[in-house]
């Protein structure tokens, strides 16, 4: 049976926050994915794509696709490298450093000077420790960071790693994965 | 590590983003490998239950939702774990790791706002008794494509 008027695909926000959860958790590995979602959300399946479509074009998400743990795949030295850059340079540097592929954050912190005086945290998975050497040396050759004081923090134990809790509300959802995925 | 198929590889490496917003996202994507629909769900099933895709499905930025921050201590090596064992028992902690540095354990911690953010960082110093260094995201600098992996 078609419809014969044209339906309102608008979500409403509870289904919104539903699909943030369920896309949070990974879509069901089955033939129409949406569809199975839609029943479980008592929705139709062109509502959940839409839905789907309204999150990402709202900039919330990084990306929407195959999520894969860098250990797994022997990715194993994870390094997070910090730069103590000139204030009036770190956007600039930051783009620099933040458009190579194996460069997984590139972020902007505050100083919290006198203990900690660096100001740019960017993360390198590499297969162990010496290929992710070789990347902060490239990136200092690369973006001309000669002489510009940083230091390379190396994952050792975990001691607890969990993703939010999506089904208790006081917590808020998707966070970064700062050092594994 | 085992060996990685040259259909692993590829569903690995090229659907990190962009994961098709159709009805049967999974046959667009055998459409385009030249494999069946049915090699791709069996061969993403595989993977995930591996442990080497966690999800098909989103990555959301930081901050958007509620308050987080990555804070760092600095506590003695012997007193280690036991200020880590204080840190995890944080709900709102979500990841504690070990790093090789002066300041050795850092952490996640989220909350449902900037508020009771401070509050369960300042809980967390007159816990473990050692100062923690708040250092919330200020700029993000790079565009996630995903992490293109290299197969030796």
């Amino acid at each position: 049976m078609r419809a014969d008027k044209p339906v309102d695909m608008t979500p409403i926000p509870c289904l919104q926050a539903a699909l943030i959860r369920i896309i949070s958790e990974g879509l069901p590995l089955v033939k129409r994915p949406y569809a199975a979602i839609a029943e479980q959300l008592n929705c139709s399946e062109t509502a959940v794509i839409n839905g789907i479509r309204e999150i990402i074009a709202s900039g919330d998400l990084k990306r929407f696709g195959v999520v894969v743990r860098h250990r797994k795949l022997g990715y194993r030295a994870n390094g997070m490298v910090v730069w103590d850059l000139p204030d009036n340079r770190v956007t600039e540097i930051g783009h620099c450093i933040g458009q190579y592929s194996f460069v997984t954050l590139c972020y902007q912190r505050p100083r919290r000077l006198p203990e900690w005086r660096y100001n740019l945290f960017s993360m390198i998975h590499g297969r162990d420790r010496s290929a992710v050497t070789e990347q902060v040396e490239f990136i200092v050759q690369q973006c001309g960071l000669q002489g510009v004081e940083h230091e390379v923090l190396f994952s050792k134990r975990c001691f607890k790693q969990r993703g939010a809790d999506y089904r208790n509300n006081r917590l808020p959802l998707p966070l970064e994965q700062p050092v594994n995925e | 590590m085992r060996e990685f198929s040259q259909l692993e590889q590829r569903l690995l490496n090229e659907f990190q983003h962009g994961l098709p917003l159709t009805p049967e996202p999974f046959a667009d994507i055998a459409d385009q490998l030249g494999v069946y629909e049915t090699t791709v769900l069996e061969t993403l099933q595989r993977l995930q239950t591996e442990g080497v895709v966690s999800r098909v499905g989103a990555v959301f930025r930081p901050n958007r939702i509620g308050a987080s921050t990555l804070a760092a201590i600095a506590v003695p090596e012997t007193e280690l774990q036991h200020v880590a064992d204080i840190v995890s028992s944080f709900a709102e902690v979500n990841h504690n790791y070990e790093r090789e540095h002066r300041f050795n354990l850092w952490f996640v911690a989220v909350a449902e706002d900037e508020q009771r953010l401070q509050c369960v960082l300042r809980e967390i110093e007159a816990s473990c008794g050692y100062k923690v260094l708040d250092l919330p995201l200020l700029n993000e600098y790079f565009i996630d494509l995903g992490f293109d992996l290299k197969w030796i």
